[in-house]
């Protein structure tokens, strides 16, 4: 059985704890990186992360990628969005066609 | 040719065209199986970037609604408030093989069946801006299952398209054009050793013929 995780500055994901899933509010890149870590190989299935912190994390993010557990899904935080998770789909998009012939225009 | 030695035998000869047949083959599958799961990505990242584009929207005005609430009471109530969560929700990670790709598939089952069950307060000391903020939070967590969903299928299949096409690519480009020149290669070399038998015995017959009988065949 998993659970569902979500990361990011305790601003932005403080809500999410009403709907049952576990909030993680970090504060350093160090915390950052080893929450995650811990998260990915600890029974979480999903967890959410706030582009902010996706930015900081990408490498770590980027070991996670090819594996089926976990999906580490961006969210936009309270400052506002970044454009990052839009930019993720379009990267995707880019390896498998080898060029954005989707969403180019957006 | 000439990157490597090849023996003009006609063992290797056998050899090399089994291997093309072979290649040929794979080639022909490994193509489909690259069509196939381009069609079924393209699909599924189309729905990826709508879900994706309603669920930023979604938290984005979900985040507005939260500031809101906490303009309207104080921290501490708003912590107090939302520590103790009422609701948990569990995940089931089930899997389906798509051309060979497994793609996660999740399953959510929530503590309580009642999805207006997720305030974890009493309404008495809180604003009802918060209700309204977390019912929007509630709103829009379906769709962030399934934005995960996609979202990680996506990023599998991706991974999975491009491997697929550099195999297709070697085969198309590297493996089948050599072993056809290997072929050719073997089959003028043993057509040559032919015809230099051949002419090596009608020599010699020649010869013989001129030293029993002293006559010469070619005149």
């Amino acid at each position: 059985m998993y659970k569902i995780a979500v990361l990011g500055d305790y601003d932005s994901i403080y809500g999410f704890a009403t709907l049952g899933l576990d909030t993680f509010p970090v504060n350093t890149r160090e915390e950052a990186t080893e929450t995650l870590v811990k998260l990915a190989g600890g029974g979480y299935g999903v967890i959410y992360i706030t582009e902010a912190w996706a930015a900081e994390l990408k490498h770590e993010i980027s070991r996670y990628q090819e594996q089926l557990t976990p999906a580490i899904i961006q969210i936009p935080g309270i400052s506002g969005n970044t454009g990052a998770g839009i930019k993720g789909v379009k990267k995707s998009v880019e390896t498998a066609v080898g060029s954005d012939i989707l969403f180019s225009n957006q | 040719m000439a990157s490597k030695q090849i023996t003009p035998t006609r063992m290797e000869l056998t050899k090399t065209k089994k291997k093309l047949v072979t290649a040929r083959r794979g080639h022909k599958l490994l193509k489909d199986k690259r069509d196939e799961l381009m069609r079924q990505f393209l699909e599924l990242v189309k729905e990826n970037m709508a879900l994706r584009q309603k669920v930023e929207a979604g938290i984005l005005s979900a985040n507005k609604n939260f500031v809101i609430a906490k303009a309207g009471m104080d921290e501490a109530t708003l912590n107090t408030a939302l520590m103790a969560p009422k609701q948990e929700v569990n995940l089931e990670v089930g899997k389906k093989n798509v051309m060979s790709v497994n793609i996660p598939v999740f399953n959510t089952t929530t503590r309580t069946a009642d999805a207006n069950d997720i305030y974890s307060y009493g309404f008495a000391f809180t604003s009802s801006d918060l209700d309204g903020a977390v019912k929007s939070l509630a709103d829009i967590l379906p769709d962030m299952l399934r934005l995960a969903e996609t979202e990680k299928a996506c990023q599998l299949m991706a991974a999975e398209i491009e491997k697929t096409r550099r195999r297709v690519n070697a085969l198309e480009h590297v493996t089948i054009p050599e072993a056809q020149e290997t072929i050719k290669y073997i089959t003028m070399k043993l057509d040559e050793n032919e015809r230099s038998s051949q002419i090596r015995l009608m020599k010699v017959k020649d010869m013989m013929l001129e030293e029993a009988h002293h006559y010469s065949e070619r005149q």
